[in-house]
């Protein structure tokens, strides 16, 4: 991988900001998990102990394998994905520092965005419908027990409500609101405020996700 | 307040003259005069009601305190208070004692703060708060001593009998941002979050930490310089990790205690609330007894118990708690500014030395700035979010001192410092500068960096649960990543605490329902049921039109496909009652009415009139030995909520009933009945219980039905044509699970754009729809038990409600197996 890894230098630092040491411990952690191959499947992943006490695992490792997160116009999934496109899943989540300008953070804001609708919208047309939604919603409320799948339907349905009357205040007595889009998926995040994602970072190790995606994106 | 302490020990000398069987007395005396006999609480009375009176006089003048900040008014007023105390004396009587100050004033705001404290983002933020309270207020400790020792030294301020130990004494004192006027200046100029965070975070806990570096450099004071060698200095400094960490810890385990108290206190819920507070003193007093930091003990007590106990405890209790918890703290602010303004008024403590107090306060100011920075400059190192610069001037602007430096200045010992007064003054002068000029300042000087403030976003669930899949998202990535970082740590706690702590700590009933999103989405639920019934109080009426514009269309179209949809249930019922469930077939709900704007009003006055009448029909009678019964245990007794509910339930079916049948010519409609029936077969063996039981029933079924009826007119209208969107997020009444205990209908209460799928779906599951109980909802079915129980109620409840019994037993319908949820009850309330 000595070739690839100095290009991806290269590629990371202009493009993602992600910078070489950050990168050597992605490289690391993927040659870890797919057991020094060249590329990582759903199983790799899917084996990560400290990923089975996630509600939305499928969700997000779907992501992982989902062209749309890849920066290029392409739709549909890969089988296996190589170290650059697992960069670039995780470029995603990189954090803000402190010369970060403003339209930066909105750009990042919006891809991070983008990634939490691309991972909702699991049919690729552009919109969350209700039952992709509900389906979100149940698979994230799936781990806390008390809540019955009933519930989490109502809640699901009260969030897409809450959407409709939103973005399209006006309806008209036969408008059928289908479905979530990307802008009126921004507009009602956007006064969402990650409370409590000031954290520290530990002070031991490097962390690539730092948490503060927060201030600038959530 | 009860800085009369002073004077109360020859009160109680003389208290003790006076109650004593007077030997001298000549005849009966009808009244006498008895003021020492009450001097003490007298006082203490009056002063609350005074400080009480002061603070609404200063609210009451808007314009003012949007300019001067609350407590230096307070202060203000204490001046002028403090004069006249003065003029009429001549020496000042009242002035703030440290012992009413730690012991009396100080636990509750803590304790508030604590309680008060937001969980997330004071854990999140841990690390910069703890740099911030110690090494920030040892810093300013020995830069503040040693440059005011330097300073002496080299001859700035004259001639001072004040040692170098003695400096770093009243440094320590210095030391410490209050968290009393840190909120008080910072809850009016709503900074963000963060920033907040940060600020009251550090002056909570450097509270404890300056009480400790006191006593430390007050023991080294009364050892004299002599005898300090390097073991007490570590000594010195291994009691202060002990006290700090010490107290923290007690408090973790009274808030424990008090955790594991509320689990057990179902049947005595009238004085729960108490535990709270006298055990979070307690933790106080414990530390204080310990000689660990009482402050930093009675935080840690309200941060850990504040979780469990809000979801052991009732509704209510929850809420005296807090209200209780506000007006203490908010009376003892008000007490200590007040007083902080008196103690000020006394010729006795005014000793001036220019060089001592303006460089006191030059130092203070340059200090805490350079303090600031410098940690802050080590802290956006490892901080994932850096505190931007406009925060740090901010942050270092904030260190405003007040009464816990004054309460430790007075606590001097003027044996050993003989420049005591010197330093009370100038404490007192800080206190002044800090919480005037820098109150007063803070507000145009947040304007004019324009310091992010904190945004008032209203609450919808959609971010909620972005939030959550947010948070997830972070966890597993960092999981992928391989690094343990901060959300892995926590989604590890929250593992923990949500397997270990919650199973001891918390009631069974309530472990469950402790999602977060669940509880916005019980929050919104609330909402919307209560702006749902103000809206229809608003209206003068007891019908709930949630709408002006939206007309209500009950259409009997809507029972229709109800009756096609649900063959499931109808099945059921025809095993089940045989016969009967033939009229079940009929158009169910029968809620037909049409009500237009037009018409309506006209109808009001008879409805009014049908109102009237019914209410005077079916109200309770013959129950007056009920209503003046007083119960010291039970807070409800005079108006038995039970009885208020069902008058209320009935009200509303009868209304309804009456009313429809005049406009519309119609029979008198079925009460749909929104339960599975299968299960509830056995429990009621004979059909005449069966008919008895249903009436206890028919209140909540009734009330229901009114429900239903809302929630049918907003469905039908969707199911007829298309609803239209025009109410705001969050406010939605149309927020599909308004209404809790759904019924079979629910699934027709499915927004249009889905109403196919839904109505397949939804409809074939009634049973499990009619189960959709959200999880809040076990601590109020207890309220709901007497129903059952109660056999007068029952009798003349069925005498009122015979026509409705009559009714209903047509229709043959078993009890439903729980009497339904909690919106009743509240809406009960409302009427």
């Amino acid at each position: 991988m000595g070739v690839s890894l100095s290009l991806i230098h290269i590629v990371g630092i202009c493009f993602f900001s992600v910078s070489v040491e950050q990168i050597k411990n992605l490289h690391k952690r993927f040659e870890q998990l797919s057991g020094n191959e060249e590329t990582i499947s759903r199983e790799n992943l899917e084996n990560i102990p400290a990923l089975a006490n996630n509600p939305i695992r499928r969700q997000i490792i779907g992501a992982f394998f989902d062209k749309r997160n890849q920066h290029q116009n392409e739709v549909g999934s890969f089988e296996e994905i190589g170290f650059e496109q697992f960069l670039m899943v995780m470029s995603h989540f990189r954090p803000p520092t402190l010369k970060t300008t403003e339209e930066e953070r909105e750009t990042m804001r919006k891809e991070k965005l983008r990634f939490l609708f691309n991972m909702h919208d699991t049919d690729n047309d552009g919109t969350i419908t209700l039952e992709e939604y509900r389906k979100a919603v149940e698979e994230l409320l799936s781990k806390s027990g008390a809540i019955g799948q009933e519930a989490a339907k109502a809640i699901a349905d009260a969030a897409m409500l809450e959407v409709a009357s939103t973005n399209v205040p006006h309806m008209a007595p036969d408008d059928f609101y289908e479905g979530i889009t990307f802008e009126h998926f921004e507009q009602i995040l956007k006064g969402l405020k990650k409370e409590s994602r000031l954290g520290d970072q530990p002070l031991e190790g490097v962390v690539l996700v730092k948490e503060c995606l927060c201030c600038c994106c959530f | 307040v009860v800085a009369v302490c002073n004077i109360s020990s020859q009160n109680r000398t003389r208290m003790g003259l006076n109650t004593g069987h007077g030997s001298s007395i000549k005849e009966v005396p009808i009244v006498t005069f008895k003021w020492h006999h009450v001097e003490t609480p007298y006082l203490i009375a009056l002063w609350i009601l005074v400080a009480g009176l002061a603070k609404m006089v200063i609210e009451a003048n808007h314009h003012v305190t949007n300019v001067i900040p609350e407590s230096a008014l307070l202060i203000c007023f204490g001046f002028i208070l403090g004069g006249m105390v003065w003029g009429a004396d001549k020496v000042q009587t009242f002035t703030l004692t440290p012992t009413v100050f730690f012991f009396y004033l100080l636990p509750q705001i803590i304790l508030d703060a604590g309680y008060f404290m937001p969980n997330k983002l004071f854990f999140g933020n841990m690390g910069a708060i703890l740099i911030y309270a110690i090494i920030g207020t040892c810093w300013n400790a020995a830069s503040l001593g040693l440059s005011l020792w330097g300073c002496h030294k080299g001859g700035a301020m004259g001639d001072l009998d004040i040692g170098l130990l003695q400096y770093l004494l009243f440094g320590s004192l210095m030391a410490a941002v209050d968290p009393v006027a840190v909120i008080a200046v910072f809850e009016q100029v709503h900074v963000n979050e963060v920033l907040f965070i940060l600020v009251f975070g550090e002056s909570l806990l450097n509270d404890g930490v300056t009480v400790v570096l006191f006593n430390v450099f007050d023991a080294f004071v009364s050892l004299g310089g002599s005898q300090i060698d390097a073991v007490e200095i570590i000594k010195g400094i291994i009691s202060f990790f002990v006290v700090a960490f010490g107290g923290s810890l007690l408090g973790f385990v009274f808030g424990l205690l008090v955790s594991l108290l509320t689990r057990c206190t179902k049947n005595i819920q009238i004085i729960e609330p108490g535990f709270i507070f006298v055990l979070g003193y307690l933790a106080y007093l414990t530390a204080e007894m310990l000689s660990l930091s009482a402050i930093l003990s009675i935080v840690f007590c309200g941060v850990c118990c504040q979780k469990y106990i809000n979801a052991n405890m009732d509704e209510k209790s929850v809420s005296t708690v807090r209200y209780t918890m506000k007006v203490l703290a908010n009376g003892s602010e008000t007490m200590i500014f007040v007083f902080l303004g008196i103690s000020a008024i006394d010729k006795t403590i005014w000793v001036w030395n220019t060089g001592f107090i303006l460089l006191t306060l030059l130092f203070i100011m340059v200090y805490r700035f350079i303090g600031v920075f410098f940690l802050t400059w080590i802290l956006n190192r490892y901080r994932l979010v850096p505190i931007g610069f406009i925060d740090q001037v901010i942050m270092s602007y904030g260190g405003l001192r007040g009464a816990v430096a004054y309460g430790l200045a007075v606590m001097l010992d003027e044996n050993k410092i003989k420049e005591k007064n010197l330093m009370i003054s100038t404490t007192l002068i800080v206190v002044y500068f800090t919480v005037i000029f820098q109150g007063i300042t803070m507000k145009p000087l947040v304007t004019w960096l324009k310091v992010k403030r904190a945004a008032v976003t209203e609450l919808t669930l959609i971010e909620k649960v972005q939030n959550k899949v947010f948070d997830h998202v972070l966890v597993a990535i960092e999981d992928i990543s391989g690094q343990i970082g901060h959300n892995y740590m926590r989604d590890k706690w929250n593992y923990f605490e949500e397997k270990w702590m919650s199973w001891a700590l918390m009631k069974p009933s309530v472990r469950k329902s402790r999602d977060h999103v669940f509880s916005v989405f019980h929050q919104l639920n609330l909402k919307d049921a209560m702006s749902y019934v103000a809206e229809g109080e608003r209206r003068g009426s007891l019908e709930f039109i949630r709408n002006e514009s939206a007309f209500i269309d009950f259409k009997k179209k809507f029972g229709d496909e109800f009756s096609e949809a649900m063959p499931d249930i109808m099945a059921n019922m025809s095993d089940d009652h045989g016969a009967a469930s033939d009229r079940r077939r009929d158009p169910v709900p029968s809620v037909s009415l049409e009500m237009h704007e037009q018409t309506m009003k006209g109808m009001r006055e008879t409805e009014d009139i049908n109102t009237h009448h019914l209410l005077q029909q079916h109200l309770y009678k013959g129950r007056k030995q009920h209503r003046h019964r007083y119960s010291r245990s039970h807070f409800d007794v005079n108006k038995d909520e039970n009885e208020v509910q069902e008058i209320f339930q009935r009200t509303m079916r009868s209304r309804l009933e009456s009313f429809k049948s005049a406009k519309m010519g119609v029979a008198p409609p079925k009460t749909i009945s929104k339960y599975s029936k299968k299960d509830q077969q056995q429990k009621m063996p004979n059909g005449k219980s069966l008919d008895r039981s249903k009436s206890y029933y028919s209140g909540d079924e009734d009330f229901e039905f009114s429900e239903g009826d809302s929630a049918s007119g907003y469905d039908a209208s969707g199911s007829t044509f298309p609803m239209r969107v025009t109410y705001r997020a969050g406010a939605g009444i149309e927020n599909p699970a308004f209404m809790p205990d759904m019924d079979p209908m629910t699934p027709i209460q499915i927004p249009p754009w889905l109403m196919e799928a839904e109505l397949d779906s939804g409809m074939v599951a009634p049973s499990q729809r009619a189960q959709v109980r959200l999880p809040w909802t076990p601590s109020n079915l207890r309220r709901l038990a007497p129903f059952r129980a109660s056999a007068q109620s029952n009798d003349s409840f069925m005498l009122a409600d015979a026509p409705a019994t009559q009714q209903r037993d047509d229709e043959e319908l078993p009890p439903p197996p729980s009497p339904p949820p909690p919106p009743s009850n509240r809406d009960g309330g409302y009427m």
